[in-house]
């Protein structure tokens, strides 16, 4: 049975949601893990759930990097498992260094809380093997620091490395500054380390991922992680 | 005992909507002499270190670790000696 771990942080506040989703609807094996902790059960995922940790305080996830858990997080990173970070989970991997770049406030300055559309970009990752290239997925973000940055040579290294997962789009694929719900460079919603065994995202799958919610094309992200876990 | 303050600036290279909304907010007020605006953070910083030297080093080593973040921030910081 695939195994897996939500850490919480103190202000973590969808780390529910995302155990829910990986126990009830997922039926995976799947724990919260204090951050306090020195070491992770043994897992094949590890969440880090959004919210906001440490309430945002100095910089998003800029202090729960530090927890004790993390050190945890990147050793099980680097045997090659899988590691996902939703929103304020994506924050946290940006300051640990885990995935290049940084969080800026929304170019609105306003807190977006949204259906937003994605387009694939990267297929045949552990996280998007499920997927095909330019597929569009519906799902909901909501942040006030979101307006993903990196310099110009970063930016080429993760276009060259195929390591963005989704940007945002229109319904039908089009880029634009109205699709773009936080100014984000490059319309980047979500992208992985050079590895492709670390994802971070601002939208939340974990919210669409039952049919009662606003669609379930969470599920296609989940099912290709956990397929990859599988094999 | 020393104190720093530290100014933190976001990069020249990086967009600051906040203080583009605040020189809006200025320019609406009628300061037509308001041109530029960035906002930045500012930090006091007590620390107890044998001598300039190693408070400086301290300092430095602190915002690099946690204070500021280099991808989008710079800093300068002025120690003074303290009773």
């Amino acid at each position: 049975m695939i195994k897996a771990a939500v850490v919480v942080f103190p202000g973590s506040n969808c780390d529910t949601d995302c155990l829910h989703v990986l126990k009830d609807v997922l039926k995976v094996q799947a724990q919260f893990v204090w951050h306090k902790e020195g070491s992770l059960p043994e897992v094949d995922l590890v969440v880090l759930p959004g919210g906001f940790s440490y309430g945002d305080y100095l910089r998003t996830g800029a202090i729960a990097r530090f927890s004790p858990v993390m050190e945890a997080v990147r050793q099980h990173a680097a045997k090659g498992r899988l590691v996902f970070g939703i929103c304020n989970g994506f924050q946290v991997l940006l300051e640990a260094g885990l995935l290049p770049g940084a969080m800026l406030r929304n170019q609105s300055l306003n807190f977006v809380c949204k259906q937003v559309w994605l387009k694939t970009d990267t297929v045949d990752t552990p996280f998007t093997r499920n997927l095909k290239k330019d597929e569009i997925l519906s799902i909901p973000v909501a942040h006030g620091e979101g307006n993903y940055y990196c310099d110009d040579e970063t930016l080429k290294a993760l276009q060259d490395g195929g390591q963005i997962a989704f940007r945002y789009s229109s319904a039908t694929g089009e880029f634009g500054d109205e699709f773009n719900p936080n100014g984000s460079r490059d319309h980047i919603a979500g992208i992985m380390n050079e590895k492709k065994n670390i994802l971070g995202m601002m939208p939340h799958p974990e919210r669409a991922s039952e049919g009662i919610l606003e669609g379930t094309d969470g599920l296609k992200i989940w099912n290709s992680l956990l397929g990859t876990v599988k094999n | 005992m020393f104190k720093a303050t530290i100014n933190v600036t976001l990069k020249k290279s990086v967009l600051d909507p906040q203080g583009k909304t605040v020189l809006h907010a200025l320019e609406t007020m009628g300061f037509s002499e308001a041109k530029d605006l960035r906002v930045g953070k500012y930090f006091e910083l007590t620390i107890d270190a044998a001598d300039n030297k190693s408070a400086q080093e301290k300092v430095k080593i602190m915002c690099d670790r946690l204070l500021i973040n280099p991808v989008i921030e710079d800093y300068t910081f002025n120690l003074t000696e303290t009773k």
